[in-house]
C-alpha cells in the first residue's frame, strides 16, 4: 500500500481467526490506520490479497458496498452524521443500502442503539451527546448491519479519560459476544485483558507479535521494547 | 419639482400601465421559477461530478466553470440568441434565456457547492462508504445536506442575483418586467413605469436581502 511514492505498508501477513480479538500497536505514522483502511479498501492496496470471511476484498470485480457492511469500522474521531439524530446515523445504511423500510430499519437500530446503553438517546443529535456517547453510537451504526468483523481505528484516542471506560465496556460485550474484531489503541489494560494477540507494528511492517502477556512483559525485538518503554511513561 | 413627480411618479400613469407591468411581473416570475431551479441542478451537477477524481472528468468540467464564470452573461445571451442562428440553430426568447442562465448558473452555482462539499470533513464519506453506501449516495445524504447548510447565505445571495439578472432576457425582447416597463415608458413618454419596475424589483428582493444581512450578522457575532 502506498500515498504515490510511500510505500506505508509493505509485506503484512497477517490473519485473524474468528471471535479472535487482534490488537495492534505501533508509533505514530506506522501505518496502522492504513491497514485498517485497507481491510474495507477506504484505501486501496497496490499489491497482496485481503480476505475477509471467505471473500476477497482486494478482488477486481467485488461488490465493495455489500462487503463493505459485513466489515464494521469504527473511527477515532467518531464521524457520525451531525445533521442526523443518533438513530438516524444507524438507519441510513439500513434504509439506503439494505433497503429496509422505516419501521424495521428503526427497530434495528433501536437493537443496537440498546446494545451500546443508548437507546434513551435515540432522538438527539451528535452534539447534545459526550465523546463517549458518540463513540458508542459510532458502534451501534456499525452494528447494525451485523458485521463479521470490526475495525476499530484509536476509538478512545479523542475522548476525555473519564468517558474512555464506557465505550471499552462496550467493546469488551461485543468481545464477549464472539465479535471478531481488529483493535488499533493505546489502552494496553484493556489489551491485556481483553486481547488474544498483540501486533507491533513499525515503518509499515509487523515487528512482532503475540499474547498480550509474553508481549508486554518479553518483547523479543528492540524496537518492540523501546515503544512501549516510550508509552509507559 | 411638480416637473419631477409627473416625469418619475405620476401615479395615474402607473395605473395605466400597470396591466402590461404587471404582466411583465409574472413573467420575470416564472422566468425564475424555471431558471432557479434550472441552475441550482445544473449547480449539483457540477459540484457532484467535481467530487470525481477521474481527470477526464476533472479537466472538462474545470473549463466549463471557468468559461461560464468568465463570460458575461449579456454576452452570453447574446450568443445564443443573435449568434447562433447564423450556425442554423435559432431558439425562442425564452429558450434562449433558459439556456444562458443554465450554463452560467450551473458554473456560479456549481462552484458556491463545491465550496460547501470542501468544508465537510474527509471523514463523513469514510463512514458513509465504511457502512456501504456508494460514492453518489454518500453525497447525497451525508455531505450534501451538511454542505448546502454551511453555504446557504452564498446560495441566496446568488438567487438575488440571478433574480437581478433576469431582467438581461429584455435585451432578446422577452417580455418580462423590464421590458414590459421599457415598452410602457415608450407609449407614454413618461418614466414612471420604469419607476414602478424599479419599485417591484426592490419589492422582492429587499425582504431577502435584509433576512440575508441579519443573518451574515448572526454568524459573524
Ligand atoms: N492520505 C494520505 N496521503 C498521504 N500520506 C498518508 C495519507 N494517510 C497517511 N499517510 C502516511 O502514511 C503513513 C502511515 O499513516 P497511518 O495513518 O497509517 O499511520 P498510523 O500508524 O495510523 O499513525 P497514527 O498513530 O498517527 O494514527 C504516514 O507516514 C502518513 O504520513
Ligand atoms: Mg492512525
Amino acid at each position: 500500500m502506498s500515498y504515490g511514492m510511500l510505500e506505508v505498508l509493505k509485506g503484512i501477513d497477517l490473519s485473524v481467526a474468528q471471535r479472535e480479538l487482534v490488537f495492534i500497536i505501533g508509533p505514530s505514522g506506522s501505518g496502522k490506520s492504513t491497514l485498517l483502511r485497507c481491510c474495507n479498501r477506504l484505501e486501496d492496496p497496490n499489491a497482496g490479497t485481503i480476505i475477509v470471511d471467505g471473500d476477497e476484498v482486494t478482488a477486481r470485480r467485488v461488490d465493495l458496498n455489500k462487503l463493505r457492511q459485513r466489515i464494521g469500522m469504527v473511527f477515532q474521531q467518531f464521524n457520525l452524521y451531525p445533521h442526523l439524530t443518533a438513530r438516524a446515523n444507524v438507519t441510513l445504511a439500513l434504509r439506503k443500502v439494505r433497503g429496509l423500510s422505516r419501521r424495521d430499519a428503526d427497530e434495528t437500530a433501536d437493537a443496537a442503539l440498546d446494545r451500546v446503553g443508548l437507546i434513551d438517546k435515540a432522538q438527539s443529535y451528535p452534539a447534545e451527546l459526550s465523546g463517549g456517547q458518540q463513540q458508542r453510537v459510532a458502534i451501534a451504526r456499525a452494528l447494525a448491519l451485523e458485521p463479521k468483523i470490526m475495525l476499530f481505528d484509536e476509538p478512545t484516542s479523542a475522548l476525555d479519560p473519564e468517558l474512555v471506560g464506557d465505550v471499552l465496556t462496550v467493546m469488551r460485550e461485543l468481545k464477549d459476544a464472539g465479535m471478531t474484531m481488529l483493535v488499533v489503541s493505546h489502552e494496553m489494560r484493556f489489551a491485556r485483558s481483553a486481547a488474544d494477540r498483540v501486533i507491533f507494528m513499525d515503518k509499515g511492517v509487523i515487528v512482532e507479535e503475540g499474547p498480550p502477556t509474553r508481549l508486554f512483559k518479553r518483547p523479543k525485538q528492540k524496537r518492540t521494547r523501546d515503544f512501549l518503554r516510550q508509552v509507559e511513561h | 419639482m411638480e416637473q419631477f413627480l409627473t416625469q418619475f411618479f405620476n401615479v395615474s400613469l402607473m395605473l395605466e400601465a400597470w396591466p402590461i407591468v404587471s404582466r411583465g411581473l409574472l413573467m420575470t416570475l416564472l422566468l425564475c421559477v424555471v431558471v432557479v431551479p434550472l441552475g441550482f441542478a445544473g449547480g449539483l451537477m457540477v459540484a457532484l461530478l467535481g467530487t470525481v477524481e477521474h481527470r477526464w472528468v476533472r479537466w472538462p468540467l474545470v473549463v466549463y466553470v471557468d468559461f461560464f464564470r468568465a463570460i458575461p452573461p449579456l454576452v452570453l445571451l447574446i450568443v445564443i440568441h443573435s449568434g447562433l442562428p447564423f450556425a442554423g440553430i435559432r431558439f425562442s426568447p425564452f429558450a434562449s434565456v433558459c439556456l444562458a442562465f443554465f450554463l452560467n448558473n450551473s458554473a456560479y452555482y456549481g462552484e458556491i457547492l463545491r465550496a460547501g462539499i470542501d468544508s465537510i470533513g474527509k471523514g463523513q464519506v469514510d463512514a458513509a462508504r465504511s457502512t456501504g453506501l456508494n460514492a453518489l449516495q454518500a453525497q447525497i445524504y451525508v455531505v450534501l445536506p451538511q454542505a448546502i447548510r454551511n453555504v446557504l447565505p452564498d446560495l441566496v445571495s446568488n438567487t438575488v442575483e440571478v433574480v437581478k439578472l433576469t431582467s438581461l432576457a429584455s435585451v432578446v425582447a422577452f417580455h418580462e418586467l423590464l421590458y414590459s416597463a421599457e415598452m410602457a415608458r415608450s407609449i407614454t413618454y413618461n418614466a414612471s413605469p420604469i419607476v414602478m419596475a424599479a419599485g417591484l424589483y426592490i419589492l422582492m428582493l429587499w425582504p431577502v436581502v435584509r433576512m440575508l444581512s441579519r443573518f451574515e450578522h448572526r454568524i459573524s457575532s
